[in-house]
């Protein structure tokens, strides 16, 4: 930093040196080049994330009044949260689905993950696609799939009439959690699959073949080489379907019934209907801390597994 | 010995891929199904062919509206989230910088972070300033969330190339400039028509952030939403979510080839 303003200094002396300047100082560092190739996205990010999410956090030390908002400083929004059983109760909830829904995600996705590393030898490329295919076409309408499926005249149901096997439409398949943990677990499926394949199409395979020489058997190998060496994406993967289901609206509201809401309906409802902003942005900060301690009790309890282990 | 005990796993394992595949795909392969059939209720047994929902589909004003403000947002956020994306891909792949690695951790969060939370965030600062609500607010929630995807993408393109290519055009003397127009512009290429259809396609199919952000003029996500309360535009709403599903499809597809086409 301070060899650079030294250097514009200098060549800030001959006349119309001050580009000259700027020009050297981008020739000699190359952070500087990196630096100006970032700033956009940086800019962007810091206005259009960080800001707001600090303003989010402001608005929730304030209260409503009427159409109004009281700007004095308080944590009246915070008491009222933990004062109430329903906020805590439904953010427990979410966050008990949403680890239910990374859980069985990436415990399904793990076997299809390795088999396209492992066993497919060509056309990968086509697997891949058709894997990551369904994740970028509408998440609103493949949420809405489910509730056709599910519901009291929807596909299951009215199949199962039509074939005989029910004489009532069976009611316990659409508007609870359940619903809400397979409507997630589907929709979410990409982002697990993904990560895993990475970190196993990463693994050395002479490490395998090594085991295999060294007398151990195909399970042993896979819990003591593969499994272990695959961990990374296995966490990228928890934590890249638990994270943004918490908050998730959609689904809890399509399928979900009154049993099944989220956090995200508490939030969407006070900056809807219920119209109370600084109520809303205090669900949502509190929901932001609790979803990182989260992550940080995972994450420890990974590495204190793998000490465990070692 | 060996052998066979591997093929016996690659046949439970390939059993179970193409069950998965089946659980994938099923539920939204439905859409279509019910979309031509000739009841108003979705429910089995199949009623006959009609189609009419397609044609009640395509005769609605609103969505037609709609879809024309889901396409305006889609393809300027396809741009400009792609011109970011390819800077700071380029900053990273090429240059070595301190904090690029608390960087690309910042860059990551709009990958992660609850959808709700950066729509009401977004929501909060722009009517504190006293932006009002419009297509515009749409765009800027979705370049934040479309920027990490483009950015990725591009890295995944630009990492695989030769530096040397570029130092060789600049000391045949073509100026930074020309360089940049001859022979990055060209190498990453197959990278940017790649990020500029997948951020294509996220804007034009997201919903949580536009529902936030959204002034009187509605995308499609958000018109479907509010169709979706209606019991007898239900069908309607089926041939419009067939048809976006093959829209979506058929550009994710051309995009994939784009991203996979590295060894040439």
């Amino acid at each position: 930093m301070k060899e650079q303003t030294l250097h514009a200094a200098e060549a800030g002396s001959p006349p119309g040196g001050l580009r000259e300047g700027v020009r050297r100082a981008f020739l000699r560092h190359e952070w500087l080049r990196a630096y100006t190739l970032v700033s956009p996205t940086l800019i962007l990010l810091i206005v259009a994330m960080a800001a707001p999410i600090g303003v989010l956090v402001g608005l929730s030390l304030w209260t409503q009044s009427g159409m109004e908002f009281d700007r004095t400083l308080t944590l009246a929004n915070y008491e009222t949260f933990f004062g109430k059983k329903i906020y805590p109760l439904v953010l427990w909830r979410s966050i008990q689905i949403s680890a239910l829904v990374a859980f069985a995600t990436v415990l399904l996705a793990y076997p299809l993950a390795y088999f396209i590393a492992f066993h497919v030898q060509r056309h990968k490329m086509v697997w891949l696609i058709l894997i990551t295919l369904p994740f970028w076409t509408s998440y609103l309408l493949r949420v809405f799939a489910w509730k056709l499926i599910l519901g009291y005249n929807g596909v299951v149901n009215s199949g199962l009439t039509t074939l005989g096997l029910i004489e009532q439409p069976l009611e316990f398949i659409l508007y609870n959690v359940t619903a809400v943990v397979i409507t997630l677990a589907h929709a979410w499926a990409a982002f697990a699959i993904l990560p895993i394949y990475v970190s196993l199409e990463k693994i050395d395979r002479s490490l395998i073949d090594a085991a295999h020489d060294l007398g151990e058997g195909p399970v042993m190998t896979f819990l003591r080489v593969t499994l272990p060496l695959s961990m990374p994406g296995v966490i990228a993967a928890t934590l890249l379907v638990f994270i943004p289901t918490v908050g998730d609206y959609v689904t809890p509201k399509l399928v979900g019934g009154t049993t099944g809401i989220m956090i995200g309906n508490l939030i969407q409802s006070a900056f809807g209907r219920g119209a109370n902003w600084p109520m809303g942005a205090a669900i949502a900060v509190i929901s932001m801390l609790m979803v990182t301690l989260a992550v940080c009790v995972f994450l420890g309890g990974v590495k204190g597994l793998k000490k465990l282990l070692a | 010995m060996n052998v066979r005990v591997s093929r016996a796993k690659m046949g439970w394992l390939g059993l179970y891929a193409a069950t998965y595949l089946t659980f994938i795909y099923l539920p939204v392969l439905l859409l279509p199904v019910f979309s031509f059939n000739d009841a108003i209720y979705v429910a089995f047994p199949i009623k006959g062919f009609t189609l009419k929902w397609w044609e009640e589909m395509v005769a609605h004003e609103g969505m037609l509206q709609s879809l024309r403000n889901s396409l305006k947002v889609g393809v300027a956020v396809s741009i400009i989230s792609t011109v970011f994306g390819v800077l700071a891909a380029k900053a990273f792949t090429r240059y070595r910088m301190p904090g690029s690695r608390a960087l690309t951790g910042f860059f990551s969060i709009p990958l992660v972070i609850p959808l709700i939370i950066l729509g009401i965030a977004l929501l909060t600062v722009l009517t504190t300033v006293g932006v009002s609500l419009s297509l515009y607010t749409i765009m800027l929630g979705h370049v934040v969330i479309c920027v990490p995807f483009a950015m990725f993408i591009m890295i995944s393109r630009l990492e695989g190339f030769d530096q040397s290519v570029e130092e060789a055009a600049q000391d045949l003397g073509e100026t930074p400039w020309m360089t940049f127009w001859r022979v990055t512009f060209p190498l990453a290429l197959p990278g940017i028509m790649a990020s500029m259809l997948l951020t294509f396609t996220i804007s034009f199919d997201e919903f949580l952030l536009a529902f936030f952000l959204a002034g009187d003029q509605l995308t499609l996500p958000i018109y479907i939403w509010g169709q979706l309360r209606f019991p007898k535009k239900l069908p309607s709403v089926l041939a419009l979510g067939s048809a976006i599903l093959l829209a979506t499809t058929i550009l994710v597809t051309v995009a994939m080839m784009f991203v996979r086409r590295k060894g040439d």
